[in-house]
């Protein structure tokens, strides 16, 4: 599998997910 | 005291973090790419020895100072953020941690190694090979940790916490 930090937009769409994920684990933390 | 430390630190804090994260932006949206472009037609010559060097030293040292503004700012709640001992803090502890952790990046996997690549320390080409994948993916995770960094810590005060977080 190629990894997305090769291409810059690769880069862009892993730093959206993670914003999402960690969005989520936070507000589901703060009720 | 609060007027240093609330208002002066978040300025400073502020103005090393845009220069650290548009420095971090011109080495991944522009210099990459120009970089390739350039090696087609040998014309790389002038961003590694004029541009480059200059460019890492305004962006490790911007690295630092915003990190440590940012733990001023903190102050006595530094270690309620980090090990997220209240709810208050857990916006602020996340940007905090992706803050640290990027900081790390920058003077333990990006600057020696690319002092390596600028033939600042005396390196084989096998060992310049490495150290320019190692600084390439470091640099591109920063990146990556930027974009949640930034959402946490716009996101830790004032219409946008309650907008975001309720």
């Amino acid at each position: 599998m190629k990894n997305p930090l090769d291409s810059l937009w690769g880069t862009v769409i892993s730093g959206l997910i993670l914003t999402l994920i960690l969005y989520n684990i936070i507000k589901y933390a703060l009720g | 005291m609060d007027f240093i430390q609330l208002g002066l630190g978040r300025w400073l804090h502020i103005l090393a973090g845009v220069m650290w994260i548009g420095l971090l932006y011109y080495f991944n949206f522009v210099q990459v790419d120009a970089l390739k472009a350039a090696a087609a037609d040998n014309t790389g010559a002038g961003i590694t020895k004029h541009v480059a060097p200059r460019a890492l030293f305004y962006f490790r040292w911007a690295a630092l100072v915003t990190w440590l503004a940012g733990a001023m700012l903190l102050g006595s709640h530094f270690h309620e953020a980090f090990l997220f001992l209240k709810p208050a803090y857990y916006p602020i502890g996340v940007g905090a941690w992706l803050g640290t952790i990027m900081l790390f990046n920058v003077w333990v996997l990006i600057w020696p190694n690319q002092k390596k690549i600028l033939g600042m320390v005396s390196a084989t080409d096998a060992e310049k090979a490495v150290a320019r994948r190692t600084a390439f993916l470091a640099s591109r995770t920063n990146t990556a940790l930027s974009m949640p960094m930034l959402f946490f810590m716009t996101a830790s005060g004032g219409v946008f916490r309650t907008v975001v977080f309720g």
